[in-house]
């Protein structure tokens, strides 16, 4: 249902904003530009401005100043952990000369901010951070010019500084004062801002504090799961024990008389309980599991035959890269070597599962979620609710780390169900442990196969390398993206799946090496057919690629006789990217020299799709020969994420990305029968624990003044796979190629 | 009614005796830093300090506590005025997406509570049974030492003052 462009946005902002009561009873909700009316994407965009400012050029929907001086900065993207409201801040503070505490950021809202679709894909600094620059660098030049014009000086005289404008002979106005006649109102963002020169940064650069860890650490309300809002209830979902399983009955009386339980709602094999508090929806939802009576089928695969499965589906088959250089074909290359690399299903196992709250009341329905993309959210709530646009709204808060499409729509689709069925009382509904390790959408299980062969030269000759991938974005999308709404009496179907297209790519991301190869043909067989419900995962498809290939460079290395990192070196031509691989190896401390045994070091390298970041990683293991057992000792990284906004922000991403990729890598693997998921809890489904993290995580940040913001958050999840696998070749003489290389794997390899 | 002594007041609490400390902490109390993970024990974020000692409180009845002296994050320092385990966590910026830090910051306080000087693998096996994401580790480690170098030290410019809380 489409709701018309040209109705005004009153019905909506009384709906949600007029109940004060509500909003003062919510504490994570600065008080602040209530005021501020939805503003979307209209597509397009001006030549000359950063993409989402051309998209919105209001200046207004980026910042607000008040009359009393207070400044309001709006962002479409959300913080997920990644430190982002931070950089954000830093960003508008130095374009608009004030303190970053002088500044309130309000975060993705459908209500309030500019619609900048999902925070994903390492591009909140390129997208957000260019356009608050910009937008804040705009907002800059009209101050002055108002300040000009009220002190009778020409603006190159004016200087702006501690947020007001001042004279050479001392007369100064305040931000507050300059805009109070609505100086601001109407403004639009024009091609051509005049940034403020590098050099003057004060505020870009530094490593300010994050904003938001004194609260995290303290026990203030930080997270969706904090939320208390008047009246709410607790809300439990029953979900199906397996993914084709039909509610062929449940007899609800006995839970409906349970103490505290509000009422129980069934629609077709959607079941729910909720209940005043939460431990009696907890109660009430076990004995509602109970009740429930299911019909299971075997619709998996074998997970002993996954790869086989995968190579058997129908694929769409791309090649995405083809170059021949005329005289210097195969026939120049030696011997040839091939190579086939797998990665079974991970999950993002977030430590808080998925939660969100939902209220419908007055024909509106309000949704605070910690899914990545509150717009995307809306559209699809909007189907499944058969709601007008304006009716509907989503606003971030915060939740437990996502690193991908988690179970955040999902839980944001219950609240709205549940919310309509039980009108008029918010519904908080918090996912147990089980729900998300099971029906969350999996990192997908992949396959890879590389062959080549070096030249004469001691190069690499030629290379060919193939993987095979289902989707890695089942994001919403329409209604059918939720999964609550596939359980539903009238079920909503996914849309089919996409591939993202080259450049960025989604299971070819980083297919392509970014080493310069005379001969190189590269193929993505994209599976439509998903035998297991998966989406974006931290890196997409470039954790898998750049493990196989940084495998693979190895390989080619160790036949040509040439030492892992000059080898790479060879082949690269970017300086940027030279100076990363350089820069780890040398603080790494890389050498020939000998290890002691069961001892082995490894190099990874990629650009992040190639066009974001560049990362290269240098560990040590130490592989014990009795058990297989593969620790990760320490790691040493060098990333180039372009201008460096907060160096310590991108150094606690990258450490972060280094030590969950260890963890991928050398544990991870969701199992499954032929009915069920079974790695329901940390226990089936181990991850890293403090007794294996390893000695030291060091990163070095370059930085390059001026260039544009690369943006961080995913660019050592592959190097770090390569990095590993490379270092327990060295230091056992096996070469594994299935992710994840766990002890077992690593034992049968070295035959012990 | 059970009394329940929180942060060093005692609450009385209307709840089923089997209900989890932690929904109690929650729903009763409005206190967020323990945090629901796995309701398995599993994890770590539901963590607080039982007579000095970390419980898991999404697995421990309400009625097994009586008597015990319960602390949690929000009983060691605020926002403004942060206990040193807290303060070294800040000035590591030892979280990222920080859900299960209030877990982490438990684990530690009772280390450091029966072992001021503790060894690396000391701290290693104390945060154990807590589990991050993030990959935050390595600050975290750091955090741990820099708050037992903080605490020997106040207690060695104040030998006569109050040790902990």
């Amino acid at each position: 249902m489409k709701h018309s462009k040209g109705s005004p946005p009153e019905l909506s902002r009384r709906a949600f904003l007029g109940g004060g009561a509500l909003l003062v009873g919510f504490t994570l909700m600065p008080g602040r530009l209530l005021a501020q009316a939805p503003r979307e994407a209209k597509g397009g965009g001006d030549v000359g401005l950063p993409k989402a400012l051309g998209a919105d050029p209001a200046l207004e929907s980026w910042i607000r100043i008040d009359a009393d001086g207070a400044i309001t900065v709006f962002t479409g993207k959300a913080e997920l952990g990644q430190g982002i409201r931070t950089a954000l801040i830093q960003v508008a503070a130095e374009e608009l000369s004030v303190t970053p505490a002088d500044i309130t950021l309000v975060t993705a809202d459908t209500g309030r901010t500019p619609n900048e679709s999902f925070t994903a894909g390492s591009q909140s600094m390129q997208e957000s951070g260019t356009a608050i620059l910009h937008a804040a660098a705009q907002v800059r030049a009209i101050l002055l010019g108002l300040a000009a014009e009220r002190l009778g000086l020409p603006a190159e005289r004016l200087t702006i500084a501690n947020a007001a404008v001042t004279a050479p002979g001392g007369g100064s106005l305040g931000f507050g004062e300059l805009v109070a006649d609505g100086g601001l109102r109407e403004a639009t963002a024009r091609p051509g801002t005049a940034l403020k020169p590098v050099a003057d940064y004060t505020v870009i650069g530094q490593g300010v504090r994050r904003i938001d860890i004194p609260a995290k650490v303290t026990g203030g309300p930080a997270y969706v799961q904090d939320l208390r809002l008047p009246g709410m209830v607790h809300a439990r979902v029953v979900r199906p024990p397996s993914p084709s399983a039909r509610l062929r009955g449940v007899d609800t009386g006995e839970v409906e008389r349970m103490p505290g339980v509000v009422g129980v709602h069934r629609d077709g094999d959607y079941l729910a309980v909720v209940a005043e508090r939460e431990w009696q929806a907890i109660t009430a939802s076990r004995a509602l599991a109970s009740a429930a009576v299911w019909d299971e089928r075997p619709s998996l695969p074998d997970e002993n035959d996954i790869f086989d499965t995968l190579l058997g589906l129908r694929s769409e088959d791309t090649v995405i890269h083809d170059r021949r250089l005329a005289g210097t074909g195969a026939a120049g290359g030696g011997r040839r070597l091939s190579a086939e690399f797998r990665r079974g299903y991970q999950i993002h196992g977030s430590i808080g599962p998925s939660c969100a709250v939902g209220l419908f009341e007055d024909g509106g329905m309000t949704v605070w979620s910690h899914a990545q993309g509150m717009f995307p959210l809306r559209a699809a709530l909007v189907e499944m609710l058969g709601l007008p646009e304006d009716r509907v709204r989503c606003i971030h808060v915060e939740g437990s780390g996502c690193y991908g499409h988690n179970g955040a729509d999902d839980a944001g689709a219950d609240a709205a169900l549940l919310a309509r069925a039980f009108p008029g009382r918010p519904v908080r509904v918090q996912w147990m442990r089980e729900d998300e390790h099971a029906w969350e959408p999996f990192g997908p299980a992949m396959v890879s196969r590389a062959s080549g062969s070096v030249g004469r030269d001691g190069g690499i000759a030629d290379l060919t390398y193939e993987v095979w991938s289902n989707a890695h974005s089942t994001r919403p999308g329409g209604a059918g993206a939720l999964m609550p709404a596939w359980h539903l009496a009238q079920p909503f179907e996914p849309d089919p799946p996409k591939p993202i297209p080259q450049p960025a790519g989604g299971g070819d991301r980083n297919a392509i090496p970014l080493y310069a190869i005379p001969n190189a043909r590269i193929v993505h067989h994209f599976l439509p057919e998903m035998p297991l419900r998966v989406s974006a995962l931290r890196g997409l498809g470039a954790y898998m690629n750049v493990f196989s290939l940084e495998s693979f460079m190895d390989e080619l290395a160790r036949e040509a006789g040439t030492d892992p990192v000059e080898f790479r070196l060879r082949h690269l031509d970017d300086p940027r990217a030279r100076d990363v691989v350089t820069l780890a190896a040398e603080r790494f401390g890389w050498s020939a020299a000998r290890l002691p045994s069961g001892h082995g070091r490894g190099f990874g390298f990629a650009r992040y799709k190639n066009l974001a970041a560049y990362c290269a990683v240098a560990v040590e293991v130490m592989v014990a020969r009795e058990t297989g057992a593969t620790r990760l000792l320490r790691a040493v990284a060098a990333i180039d994420s372009g201008q460096a906004v907060n160096p310590d922000g991108i150094r606690n991403q990258t450490e972060g990305g280094i030590i969950q990729s260890a963890s991928w890598t050398l544990m991870e693997r969701a199992r499954f029968d032929r009915t069920r998921v079974t790695s329901l809890d940390w226990s089936g489904y181990p991850i890293l624990r403090f007794d294996q993290v390893p000695e030291s995580v060091d990163v070095h940040v370059i930085d390059r003044p001026g260039s544009p913001f690369l943006g961080t958050g995913e660019a050592a999840q592959g190097p770090t796979a390569g990095a590993i696998a490379n270092a327990v070749a060295d230091a056992t003489g096996a070469r594994l190629r299935e992710l994840p290389l766990t002890s077992d794997r690593v034992k049968a390899a070295i035959g012990v | 009614m059970i009394t329940l002594s929180v942060n060093g007041r005692d609450h009385q609490i209307d709840a089923d005796p089997a209900t989890p400390l932690l929904y109690v902490l929650r729903d009763d109390l409005h206190l967020n830093a323990a945090k629901f993970g796995c309701g398995l024990g599993q994890c770590g974020s539901c963590m607080v300090l039982a007579d000095g000692l970390p419980v898991v409180s999404c697995v421990t009845p309400v009625v097994a506590l009586e008597g015990r002296r319960i602390r949690t994050v929000e009983g060691l320092g605020g926002a403004d005025d942060p206990g040193p385990v807290q303060r070294a966590f800040i000035d590591e910026q030892a979280a990222q997406c920080g859900y299960c830090i209030p877990g982490f910051i438990i684990s530690a306080q009772a280390l450091l509570e029966r072992t001021p000087s503790p060894s690396d693998a000391e701290i290693r096996t104390a945060l154990k049974p807590n589990l991050c994401r993030c990959g935050t580790h390595i600050r975290i480690l750091r955090a741990v030492r820099r708050a037992a170098d903080a605490m020997r030290t106040s207690v060695a410019a104040n030998p006569g003052g109050e040790g902990g809380q």
